[in-house]
């Protein structure tokens, strides 16, 4: 799932200074599992806008909401007809809903409450790791599973490189080194003769470097 | 036993129950401040609810800090069941600390709000 970490409320609260009617929008979706912007959260966010301006004397409307999923338009349109009431809207979902959101009502300011991280798991309750960069051309198949291009500080694809000590990442010794990872893992799998051939150059034209992306599935389609 | 009439008393099953919005809304309200009782670390009868009711009490005070309400007004105390005279102790305590902070800058704007719609009407 796509993680989040919420945004300071200072921050939050300086970019609604000037706007009276504020509406916190929450997402059901991942933001929700990775406890940022679901309802809860819009609820928290919301009731510490409110204590914020109200004893700064100022009175804001500021209520709450949260959407199923802010990614996709049937579930943003349900905005259409409170979106009016609204001099801004302070998305609780990740950069795509914030965008999404904005592009559907371009005459609305739609304002970031959290910070969009990565794409990862949860670890255990209240923890959440990198676990995919979104490449476009995945090789977990060869690497047993475990991903040198967000697992590796270097995205190296062919490793480990000298950093490498103990199993951690010259970087930070609490990070293991991707590449020992793939090692341990492909040797357990009895597939080492996998370091036997480099990696072909990857492709990267699938990942950013090919700018703005896009997927067509046909059958799909309308 | 007797402890300060100010405090008005929410009762929850565990003090896990008290969610991070619950505390947040009774500020919202106008509190001046919260103390959640919970029953002595490694006594929980739901195994850690306590520990949770611990952590939420710091993150809504971090809150409190950073929306100027101030995060010393809200306390987590540890106490069993049968402490009676602690509970009124802590009571007093609490009350004396909140006292010494003042109203809740939520409270004061409530008022001054309220004040000044009475004029207009007036």
């Amino acid at each position: 799932m796509i993680i989040a970490k919420p945004k300071p409320i200072e921050e939050i609260a300086a970019s609604i200074e000037n706007r009276n009617k504020v509406l916190v929008a929450g997402c059901d979706g991942c933001v929700t599992v990775c406890e940022a912007g679901g309802m809860k959260e819009v609820q928290i966010v919301a009731s510490a806008l409110r204590m914020f301006f109200k004893q700064q004397g100022k009175d804001k409307t500021i209520d709450e909401l949260s959407l199923t999923r802010q990614c996709d338009r049937p579930y943003i349109e349900e905005l259409q007809e409170r979106i009016n009431d609204y001099d801004a809207v302070v998305s609780l979902a990740c950069g795509a809903g914030v965008q999404f959101l904005a592009e559907m009502y371009r005459g609305k300011v739609i304002l970031p409450g959290v910070n969009t991280c990565f794409i990862g798991v949860t670890e255990q309750r209240g923890e959440w790791t990198e676990r995919c960069q979104a490449c476009g051309d995945c090789m977990l198949g060869s690497t047993g599973g475990i991903c040198p291009i967000a697992r590796c500080s270097k995205r190296m694809a062919n490793g480990p490189c000298g950093g490498s000590s103990n199993g951690k990442c010259e970087i930070n010794k609490e990070i293991d080194c991707g590449w020992q990872l793939i090692y341990e893992r492909l040797k357990e799998l009895g597939e080492l003769d996998r370091f036997e051939r480099p990696t072909d150059a990857k492709n990267w034209s699938t990942s950013r470097d090919g700018g703005p992306r896009k997927v067509i599935k046909e059958v799909s389609q309308a | 036993m007797s402890y300060p009439t100010n405090v008005k008393i929410i009762k929850l099953p565990c003090s896990g129950r008290a969610e991070i919005i619950h505390l947040m809304k009774a500020f919202e309200e106008g509190a001046d401040g919260v103390f959640v009782a919970g029953c002595l670390e490694g006594d929980c009868h739901y195994q850690t609810g306590n520990l949770r009711a611990k952590k939420r009490v710091a993150y809504v005070r971090e809150m409190l800090d950073q929306v100027g309400v101030g995060g010393e007004r809200i306390v987590m105390y540890n106490l069993s069941a049968g402490q009676g005279p602690r509970f009124a102790e802590i009571a007093r305590e609490m009350t004396e600390k909140v006292r010494q902070l003042g109203p809740s800058p939520i409270r004061v704007a409530k008022q001054k709000a309220a004040q000044s719609v009475s004029k207009e009407a007036a």
